[in-house]
């Protein structure tokens, strides 16, 4: 399951973070590292992109971007 | 001694506010060497021998955004004393992420935690003193917001400046820390101590501009390659994710020992607001209401009221302190015209005008029968010309009656304060001044320089506006909400600020694309975005409304819809070409949290971004307000070379000029002289095109050339400010070229398509001019559906 499959309002664990180069690291850099918990908070008014919480604060994502993270629940 | 010292930290952190704080008002902003890119740097108030360059605010020290590059680049090669490290207190863990990457520099780092008064009032406790222990460097709470902590701050610099630098303390996991020593003995054992773990680092990275310029032997590359791959195997990821994750790792273990966050339930202020700002349903509502609000505060109601004062008191005639007086002054302007103009006779020479279809009768006579003088002022000077020369001469009436000594003065009601020329021209007249020089001083710089600061009072009001959206978090949340829309067409969510304000003036437009973190996305928005008919593009609009529509109502609307489809097209054509193809860092973007914004901040911000525009468009707009001064005052006179301050166009220099460039416009349709002068005019300032373009140049003219000219006239390179504007946010003549030269080409591809394609429709078909606008159609149908260049190599910033 990636983190774009996750229903909004749920939390979930990552596992896997696909990719390389500029986009895996600027994912990684904030914040988004194996094992962290992450909350979907909710998508944007027009549907994308998404707001989640991770780490303490709040972080918007697109969802083909969430593409590439693997996530479980908990 | 003088020290230098870099600030560092997560952008929200309060790293503006503190830099504020420490330097006053001794800063210098600029931008960094070749990219659009903010630079400022101050000496602190009280110590002038420290200077602070603050860095861009990053979450990293990776080599993929430009923001990061340029300050690892700084820390590297510029090798300050200390760092001053802000971090927010309310947001821990990712803000020390950042932290652990400027320790590893061997530079001495000070972290700074802001925002501590909120810490404490909301009961969170940190370990100041074992958290200092752990990073091994100094850790002082502050509050940039209230200036707490600040003089502790200071004094810790100025202490860790002397010390020097240090080896900094091994952080990561058994596996990783072997491998990094091996590379440091193998590699790079003589470099100093301080320097090995972040070089050692990055060759485990194979950050590839560290590899290159250390030019290892192939070798030990080879050697050190097999270590790193087998730690890879072993924590099965790339190396530089095992850095990445080894560094929250050790944050989270960090803070488990120094960090306690007392756990409420309920939400918090910002979490409340921002459940209904971008709610699902009330997002997009509420945010149309706020744009709209900003619109009409500062584009339609106080922003116009502004500017009319600017251009027509301040920089015209002159103005009724508080506007007492106005009224009073109008309504006896009405009665004496009553009486003494709109005679019998002048009425019914204006009617019998009208009967013979003399253009602009109709709105003379409309004036009349309104008994509105200001009405009749405007009208008469447009069109008493024509009414002349068709023999309905009525301008012997009228001036009769305002030579009269019992004409109302404005000076006698209110307050009534003169504008500059007036003064000016009082003050030259008394020291005798040569005509020449009261001209190149009236028409040609206060004209100028005039028309440009005019617009000054407006944009103060848009930039306090636009300062609270920054200030209070709801920025992020604009491009949040239109993210998805604005990247169809290679641009940003946080595009749609600019254009919203170019629609009142495209200078503080392009100015604003500063809060656009992506460079590529900045320089596509500060591209397409004079796009958008401007407030000074208006009365071209409402001219050739007038003149050739009929005043039909679509007119003003098309002229925006062209520059909306303008945008889009441009953006998705040059999305698709090399220059702003592939997007190396994908949106991830913080939502911060919603703060009350400070005034201090935003009027620091709103002075910042207006002093710049003095200066530099100010520089740009008197030069070349004296050039076109010189060009319509030289000419040639009788077959000799003659200054005169009231040259014809037709044989003034600039005339002259028209005339060569003219037959560019033959395709267009409007290749006459003073066309191409007013197109050239509008440089200076695009209501300039009217001034000299009058309705009754249209006499002869198809409204469909009309239209073309128009449009040209929209999309073509802005006025000579815009132009400066572009310079300075680009921070590069190649690229400022390269904008104004898509402008006009766009320009004149729409012009040409428009002008063709109109004229074979009403079967005046010209074979040639079809078959080239049906080749630009062609062209950009291809450009817009060509595959994507796909970038599948990150893409390697070149500073």
């Amino acid at each position: 399951m990636t983190l774009s499959d996750v229903k909004i309002g749920e939390t979930v664990v990552v596992k896997k973070i696909n990719g390389a180069g500029a986009i895996k690291r600027r994912i990684m850099d904030m914040g988004i590292t194996k094992g962290v918990s992450i909350f979907v908070r909710k998508p944007a008014p027009l549907g994308d992109p998404l707001e989640l919480q991770v780490r303490g604060y709040e972080l918007s994502l697109r969802r083909d971007d969430a593409k590439i993270i693997e996530v479980e629940y908990e | 001694m003088e020290i230098k010292v870099a600030l560092a930290g997560n952008p929200n952190s309060g790293k503006t506010t503190l830099f504020n704080k420490l330097t006053g008002s001794n800063q210098y902003i600029g931008n960094w060497p070749g990219v659009t890119v903010e630079k400022k740097e101050g000496k602190i108030k009280d110590d002038k021998e420290i200077t602070i360059t603050d860095l861009p605010g990053i979450y990293s020290l990776s080599p993929y955004t430009l923001e990061e590059v340029v300050a690892r680049d700084y820390l590297l090669d510029e090798n300050p004393d200390a760092i001053i490290n802000i971090v927010d207190g309310t947001n821990l863990e990712r803000n020390l992420y950042l932290t652990t990457q400027l320790i590893e520099l061997g530079i001495p780092v000070v972290v700074a935690i802001n925002m501590y008064d909120v810490v404490e009032k909301n009961k969170d406790k940190i370990n100041i003193n074992a958290l200092s222990k752990q990073l091994d460097c100094e850790v002082i709470p502050i509050s940039a917001l209230k200036g707490k902590g600040i003089d502790k701050l200071m004094t810790a610099v100025k202490n860790v400046a002397k010390n020097g630098r240090k080896v900094p303390v091994s952080t990561f996991s058994g596996t990783v820390e072997h491998a990094l020593a091996h590379i440091e003995e193998a590699v790079i054992h003589d470099m100093d101590p301080s320097k090995q773990r972040w070089y050692s680092i990055k060759i485990f990275e194979r950050d590839e501009k560290v590899l290159k310029f250390l030019n290892i032997n192939s070798e030990i590359l080879n050697h050190i390659e097999k270590d790193i791959q087998k730690v890879e195997e072993e924590l099965d990821d790339d190396s530089e994710s095992i850095i990445t994750n080894e560094r929250y790792i050790y944050i989270s273990e960090l803070l488990r020992s120094v960090y306690v966050k007392k756990r409420t339930g309920s939400l918090s202020v910002s979490d409340k607001i921002d459940r209904i700002v971008t709610n699902r349903w009330l997002g997009l509502p509420i945010f149309i209401l706020i744009m709209f609000l900003v619109y009409y505060i500062s584009i339609s109601t106080v922003g116009a009221f502004a500017t009319n004062w600017a251009n027509d008191g301040l920089f015209g005639e002159g103005y009724h302190l508080f506007g007492i007086g106005t009224k009073e002054y109008e309504s006896k302007m009405d009665e004496f015209s009553e009486k003494f103009i709109f005679t019998e006779e002048l009425t019914n020479t204006v009617k019998k005008a009208d009967e013979a279809n003399v253009i602009g009768a109709d709105k003379i006579l409309k004036s009349i029968q309104n008994k509105d003088f200001r009405e009749f002022e405007e009208a008469y000077s447009t069109y008493s010309d024509e009414l002349t020369e068709k023999g309905f001469d009525i301008s012997k009436t009228v001036d009769t009656a305002l030579e009269r000594e019992d004409v109302p003065v404005t000076e006698n009601f209110g307050i009534w304060v003169p504008g500059v020329p007036v003064l000016v021209e009082k003050g030259l007249d008394k020291i005798n001044t040569a005509d020449w020089l009261k001209s190149l001083i009236i028409d040609g710089i206060i004209a100028g320089v005039g028309g440009v600061l005019g617009f000054l009072p407006q944009m103060f009001v848009l930039f306090i506006l636009l300062g609270l959206l920054e200030g209070s978090g709801y920025m992020a949340r604009i491009a949040f909400i239109l993210d998805r829309i604005f990247r169809k067409f290679g641009l940003s969510g946080k595009s749609f600020i600019p254009m919203l304000i170019s629609t009142g003036c495209a200078v503080p437009g392009i100015m604003a694309s500063r809060t656009i973190e992506n460079e590529k996305d900045r320089r596509m928005t500060i591209i397409t975005t004079s796009f958008m008919p401007c407030g000074a593009k208006l009365p071209i609009i409402a001219l050739i409304a007038s003149a050739l529509f009929d005043g039909k109502w679509w007119v003003a609307p098309s002229a925006y819809f062209l520059g909306i489809i303008s945008i889009i097209v441009s953006g998705i054509i040059l999305k698709k070409t090399k220059m702003f193809s592939g997007d190396p860092a994908p949106f991830v973007m913080e939502l911060p949290s919603y703060h009350l914004p400070t005034f201090k901040n935003v009027m620091t911000r709103v002075w910042e971004r207006i002093s710049s525009f003095i200066k530099r468009a100010g520089t740009v707009i008197l030069i070349s307000s004296i050039i076109i001064w010189l060009g319509s005052k030289l000419g040639i006179v009788n077959g000799s070379f003659a200054f005169d301050p009231n040259m014809d166009l037709e044989v003034s220099i600039l005339g002259y000029i028209g005339k060569a460039i003219s037959f560019v416009f033959i395709p267009l349709g409007f290749a006459n002289i003073k066309a191409a002068v007013a197109t050239m005019m509008g440089f200076v300032a695009k209501e300039e095109v009217v001034a000299v373009f009058g309705v009754l140049d249209f006499n002869g003219m198809t409204p469909l050339a009309a239209y073309s000219f128009l449009t040209f006239n929209l999309l073509c390179a802005p006025c000579f400010a815009a132009i400066g504007a572009i310079r300075r946010e680009m921070n590069s003549k190649k690229w400022t070229l390269f904008a104004v030269a898509y402008q006009t080409v766009f320009a004149y591809a729409v012009s040409l398509m428009i002008y063709q394609f109109g004229q074979a429709f009403s079967k005046n078909l010209n074979i040639a001019g079809l078959v080239a606008a049906i080749i630009t159609l062609g062209t950009i149908i291809y450009l817009l559906l060509r595959p994507q260049k796909k970038n599948k190599s990150p893409e390697k910033i070149k500073v």
